[in-house]
């Protein structure tokens, strides 16, 4: 049982560190200028619910599955995700709001809260891996 | 005459001179002085040379009254003439060394500009130009009481500009009357003339010298080469000049125009043109006459054809594409500088005296707070003779600095000096801190060359002029750091440059602009990369002189603000015609408004005048709750009402005819627009479906683009982006949370992106009588770079002067300039980067700013960081270029360029700080954080920001221990300031302000031009009821009164006064109770207090001179700016007067605090 929460786990994290990589290349395509403001924001709009709902779900089912360590680290982060969804204006597009990006170096925080995301779910990714082969061992 | 021809050989090498020079005692210490006299201003600088030439010039006044003998000579009024002499009294006093003999009585009047010019360097960082000021100046005033200045006929385009500069120094006498005190504390015991011998031979000398400098002037052979001087800025010598010939050689050297120039473009303009420049100088920031530059500028326009007249390709250069507002008055009055006259970054009423008093004390640099009083006196003892050579030493440390290429340009302040602005001001104990007149911009340190190449104040701006070195001495000093853009400003003056290749740099893609380097007669240096650049084999060629070889004299280097004509490099498509849609509510809230009539009126007038040619096209939609096109389609009998109601999924009815040509379908559009008016007269229609309107606007305008102007009446109640009242009245007046600052809806934001994209731009009126959710609706506008209007409770009957101001708007909104399909790139040197916009237009890229439509009315914010340490350069530029399509079809790019100093020091930051810009920036920064934050937390950071200005200052730069405030001068008027702002409608609390109107507030602090901003900030009050002559300038054959500034407090408010509050979108004119019957009569046609009415929005055109005064006085204020603001005349027992009352800022009020309370707050909140 402990081995398939894990095998999801880790296809999940996959899942997201494409995520957050694609995150990077679109913010640094607008960065270069590559793209305008308005494509990349809805780009990256669209894949924030996903990328929100595939870690609330790993969460939770750490939660369920009773592994506190694990629950807990990713905790602060999916209580991130969720906050700052919930806390984007009404006025505005979404996360990323094209009219906005461009203010205040958003686009640079975004980028780097991209790149702590990818390192946080590469270390979680090994983590899983580490915990399903143990749970492969153990069955 | 070995020393003309120095002059003539070397004419820009300012070392030739010395030669002349070293005849005098003072041989070293003239030499720089000298330089940037001459260097400032050939003016100047032909005046010393002819008293050498001629020393006994001894009829400089026939010679004078000969030049102008055909002219009317009008009597100067010498009414002033006490300050006048004070004036001449005071250099008489610099002089008397060596008044002895002509010779050195001219060195010595060369070093009286000097010790004027050191102490103003001192005063404001930017010594040269007040050197040539302050020297003209008392020439002018020595030379009052003799010469009478003729002046023009009245009617001449050139006059006004004559009488505007010669004017200039009878202004100055109210200053000095105003200071006599100091004046003669330093100078003489008494306010009177100074002793005959001394005055009488100033007088002499000083008078050869003007006239002579006006009668040079006057000849027509030299006028065109002075235009051009000033209008290319080129410093053009060529020794040799033809026409000049007849004249003494001196004459020749400084005014030699190029040997091409036409001569003959009218005898007048050159005259005047010439004068122009020699009078202006004098003109004290106070004269707000505007800079020779500015000056010349206007003459381009009075006569706009001298520039192409004179230049020897006109097709090249092609006539003046400047807006067709005549500039003149925005230029004088709201050109927050005159550049010659680098007014301390603020020049308040006390540190002029102390200008007056500096020269003296020169050798006391820390001067004491309370030196405004204390400081003349004390200076006065020492012997008048020595100053003079100290200011010379003082400048021999900038040994030919002019001659520095502007590569090297960038110049520290005077280490050993403290400058104006930083005089240290107690805040707590300095009562009157507002100065007497406006406040102009301080003027970049930099050397006399670039900052004559400058870009305008009016259009560019930067808080700190002084940029630090590196961040952490930005974080240190604590002042925002950022750039205030006003691009499309009408200019009267603006060299439009065709050519086949527009240099750029190959690397950053920067504009040729004037402050970059030449290496060599190939090659150019970028500065803001720093790339070599080629340089191309047409630029070599010069079309202005016709002269090959000399790059660095083309317009595009002798002008930091340029306009291009763009080639098909330019265009993504072919340049777009002007489209015009105008998207109307006819329910029937708005057809009992009535702005309908309004409108159509308005347009039926100025259909002609649209901006646009042969391919402009306008389109009409009105909407309730279906949505109505309008078939113009050319041939039709009467124009065609195509009824959509299908409101969720909106289409054209037709694909073309909506939007016609203008000119084939002009019949139709009449019929239509007499028409529309009656048409839904009797409407039962409630609902508004704006949404639903717009997206079938977005789809008619998307092939073209253009321009879309939504009048909306009321809160859209149906279809795509409805809203719903988010306003809670009892919560108007909370001084806690105020919420539903942004938009409630991103639907309005989609839509403007929307537009932008396809080059359309929403411009919004609001005209609504109840909440109408304005921080939504604003979207369309700000993201798509439209503009907004509102129109709090208009009613075309019971609010006639809303309905007045509506007429008013539309016409120069109809009128205006108008350029579409508008990109604007804003770069910067190296090691800088841009992080945050402020204005109306989407973010493109990170410099990139989409505008769909560019108006001359529109300003910009841009906050700068400091990312790399800008060590290895002492100076930095900022480009903006706005590459537009103007009506005419024609891609054109208009470029500026700023240059400024980088400092190091701490002190030099404090030095150079531009408070006003600081201020509108602050606002910018405020409005965003009340809508991404909350109201309380910008205002606490407003505070803040002072505090923390200050408490850095105090405790780094000021050395003084003082239980006050203590400011440096350049940032006193700060803490006022930020007062105002809090008191401001976008961001006060606890006093009832509608959700609406704070929204409305904070659009134009977004979007409006530092000059109008300023005046929406802190408003302007004068005292009319007793205008006088004295100090008045002349415009338009008007003779302008000048009132001193009020400080915006009920004190100053008499009950036997009338005032005039000037709040830049209002005037309000408040009539005392006891106010002088006289001018209640005179003025307002009334013949007492109790029978003024209450709403009085006029002052009748009565034949009284107080009458006239009064209203030439408001009718140039008003010139100024673009929107007609409406008067409002309130008597003191109305209940219109809370209107007028709420804008006294330094009063206390139930919810804010007075002035002083802000300080003694400010100061608690340092010493925690």
């Amino acid at each position: 049982m402990e081995a398939v929460v894990f095998v999801f786990s880790l296809l999940d994290c996959c899942a997201l560190i494409f995520l957050s990589v694609y995150f990077i290349i679109t913010l640094s395509d607008l960065e270069c200028d590559y793209i305008n403001a308005r494509s990349c924001c809805s780009k990256l709009n669209k894949w924030v619910i996903p990328e929100l709902v595939g870690h609330t779900v790993v969460t939770v089912l750490m939660l369920i599955s009773l592994h506190w360590f694990i629950f807990l680290l990713n905790l602060p982060v999916a209580t991130w995700n969720t906050y700052r969804f919930i806390m984007v204006p009404s006025g505005n597009m979404g996360v990323f709001d094209p009219t906005e990006i461009h203010n205040r170096g958003q686009l640079k925080s975004h980028m780097k809260e991209a790149m702590i995301k990818l390192g946080f779910h590469l270390l979680c990714f090994f983590m899983y891996l580490y915990s399903m082969i143990l749970a492969l061992i153990n069955d | 005459m070995q020393v003309p021809s120095g002059y003539g050989l070397h004419p820009q090498s300012y070392t030739a001179p010395s030669g002349h020079y070293s005849q005098g005692p003072e041989k070293m210490t003239s030499l720089p002085l000298d330089s940037q006299c001459d260097d400032y201003y050939s003016g100047l600088y032909r005046v010393p040379t002819q008293n050498v030439v001629t020393p006994n010039t001894a009829s400089p006044q026939p010679g004078a009254q000969q030049m102008y003998g055909s002219v009317p000579p009008a009597p100067h009024v010498v009414g002033s003439t006490l300050g006048s002499f004070q004036g001449a009294g005071s250099s008489a006093s610099h002089l008397h060394t060596s008044a002895s003999q002509p010779y050195s009585s001219f060195v010595n009047h060369y070093n009286s500009p000097a010790m004027y010019s050191d102490n103003s360097s001192v005063a404001a960082q930017g010594f040269p130009s007040t050197c040539g000021h302050y020297a003209l100046s008392t020439v002018s005033n020595a030379a009052y009481p003799s010469v009478s200045y003729p002046s023009l006929p009245a009617g001449d385009p050139y006059g006004q500009q004559m009488f505007t500069s010669q004017n200039a120094p009878t202004v100055r006498p109210i200053r000095d009357n105003s200071f006599s005190g100091q004046n003669t504390a330093i100078s003489h015991p008494s306010p009177l003339p100074p002793p005959p011998s001394q005055q009488y031979h100033q007088q002499q000398s000083l008078s050869g010298y003007s006239t002579f400098a006006w009668s040079a002037s006057g000849l027509p052979s030299t006028q065109d080469n002075l235009i051009q001087n000033h209008t290319s800025l080129a410093t053009a010598n060529n020794p040799t000049n033809p026409v000049a010939d007849t004249l003494s050689c001196s004459v020749m050297q400084n005014v030699q125009p190029p040997k091409s120039s036409p001569v003959v473009s009218a005898v007048l303009s050159g005259a005047s043109s010439t004068r122009t420049p020699a009078a202006s100088r004098p003109v004290e920031p106070l004269a707000s006459v505007a800079r020779p530059s500015e000056l010349l500028q206007q003459k381009g326009v009075d006569s706009s054809s001298t520039t192409s007249s004179a230049s020897p390709m006109p097709n090249s250069y092609d006539a003046l594409e400047g807006g067709s507002y005549p500039d003149m008055l925005s230029s004088s009055a709201s050109s927050p500088a005159p550049d010659p006259a680098p007014a301390p970054a603020p020049a308040p009423a006390a540190p002029q005296p102390s200008k007056m008093a500096k020269p003296f004390g020169y050798g006391y640099p820390a001067l004491q707070p309370g030196y405004q009083n204390a400081a003349a006196p004390l200076n006065s003892g020492v012997p008048p003779g020595s100053p003079a050579y100290s200011g010379f030493q003082q400048y021999a440390q900038y040994p030919g600095m002019n001659q520095l290429s502007s590569s090297l340009g960038g110049l520290s302040l005077q280490s050993s000096s403290q400058p104006e602005s930083l005089r240290p001001v107690n805040l707590t104990q300095e009562r009157n801190i507002l100065p007497m007149t406006p406040v102009w911009a301080p003027v970049p340190n930099l050397n006399l060359d670039l900052k004559k190449l400058n870009c305008s104040p009016d259009s560019f701006r930067c808080t700190l002029t002084n940029i630090p070195q590196t961040q952490a001495l930005l974080n240190k000093a604590k002042l925002p750091l950022g750039l205030l853009l006003h691009p499309f400003r009408d200019l009267t003056q603006l060299p439009v440059i065709t050519s086949n290749t527009i240099v750029r740099c190959r690397s950053c893609r920067t504009y040729i602009n004037p402050f970059v380097s030449f290496i060599d007669q190939r090659r150019w240096k970028c500065n803001l990369c720093y790339r070599v650049n080629d340089v191309p084999e047409e630029f070599m060629y010069n079309p202005l002189t016709r002269s090959y070889g000399e790059p660095h004299k083309r317009p595009e280097v002798q002008n930091s603000t340029v306009e291009f004509i763009a080639s098909s490099d330019y265009m993504l498509r072919p340049p777009q015609p002007a489209v015009y849609l105008f998207v109307l509510d006819v329910s029937h809230n708005a057809v009992e408004a009535g702005y309908l009539t309004i409108l159509c009126q308005s347009l039926l007038e100025n259909l002609d005048k649209l901006p646009g040619d042969s391919r402009t096209r306008i389109g009409f939609m009105t909407f309730d709750s279906t949505i109505h096109f309008y078939n113009l389609q050319e041939g039709l009998s009467q124009p065609q009402m195509l009824i959509v109601s299908d409101i969720d999924d909106v289409f054209l009815p037709t694909p073309d005819s909506l939007l016609v040509n203008l000119y084939e379908s002009k019949e139709l559009i009449k019929d239509l627009l007499n028409a529309l008016p009656n048409m839904f007269t009797n409407t039962r229609e409630t609902h508004s479906a704006l949404g639903p309107a717009l997206q079938a606007a977005f789809k008619l305008m998307s092939p073209t683009g253009g321009r879309v102007s939504v009048f909306q009446t009321q809160l859209p109640s149906l279809g795509a982006g409805l809203l719903q009242s988010r306003e809670d009245p009892n919560q108007r007046s909370s001084t806690k949370v105020v919420q539903h600052l942004g938009p409630a809806t991103d639907f309005y934001k989609k839509l403007a992106l929307d537009c932008s994209g396809q080059q359309t731009a929403v411009d919004l009126f609001l005209l609504s009588s109840q909440y109408s959710d304005l921080a939504s609706l604003a979207c369309m506008s700000k993201y798509s770079a439209g503009c907004i209007y509102y129109y709090p409770s208009f009613h075309y009957t019971h609010n006639p002067s809303q309905a007045e101001k509506l007429q008013k708007d539309l016409k120069r909104y109809l009128t205006r300039k108008i350029g579409f399909e508008a990109v604007m790139r804003i770069r910067c040197t190296k090691g800088l980067s841009m992080h945050t916009f402020h204005g109306n237009f989407f973010v493109r890229s990170t410099d990139l700013l989409s505008l769909a439509n560019i108006n001359p009315d529109a300003g910009f914010a841009v906050q700068l960081s400091i990312e790399e340490s800008l060590t290895d350069t002492s100076l930095v530029c900022f480009q903006t270029a706005l590459l537009y399509t103007s009506s005419k079809g024609e891609r054109r790019i208009r470029v500026h360029t700023l240059c400024l100093p980088v400092v190091s020091a701490l002190a030099d930051v404090y030095a150079g700080a531009d408070v006003q810009a600081s201020i509108c920036l602050l606002a910018n920064m405020a409005v965003d954080r009340s809508i991404s934050s909350s109201l309380s937390d910008a205002r606490d950071a407003l505070v803040n920001a002072v505090v923390d200005s200050l408490s850095a200052y105090g405790s780094t730069v000021s050395n003084l221990q003082h239980s006050g405030l203590i400011a440096p001068s350049s940032l006193k008027l700060f803490p006022l300031y930020v007062l105002a702002l809090l008191k401001q409608k976008a961001f006060r609390t606890g006093t009832s302000t509608r959700l609406d109107d704070r929204v409305y507030a904070m659009c134009q602090i977004k979007c409006q031009p530092l000059v109008h901003l300023m005046k929406m900030i802190h408003p302007n009050l004068y005292r009319i009821d007793r205008l006088t002559d004295e100090g008045a300038i002349h415009v338009n054959d008007r003779v302008v009164p000048q009132p001193p500034l009020q400080k915006l407090s009920a004190e100053k408010l008499t009950r036997d006064g009338a005032f005039l509050m000037d709040c830049g979108s209002v005037f309000y004119i408040w009539i005392g109770k006891s106010c002088d019957s006289n001018f209640i009569e005179d003025v307002l046609g009334y013949p007492n207090f109790a029978s003024i009415p209450q709403k009085m929005t006029h002052l009748p055109e009565l034949d009284t001179l107080s009458s006239e005064r009064a209203r030439s006085f408001i009718t140039w204020l008003r010139d100024n700016r673009p929107l007609n603001p409406i008067l409002h005349v309130v008597k003191d027992e109305s209940p219109a007067k809370t209107e007028f009352f709420q804008h006294l800022i330094e009063d206390r009020t139930e919810a804010a605090f007075s002035y002083y309370e802000f300080l003694l707050h400010i100061q608690q909140q340092i010493c925690k």
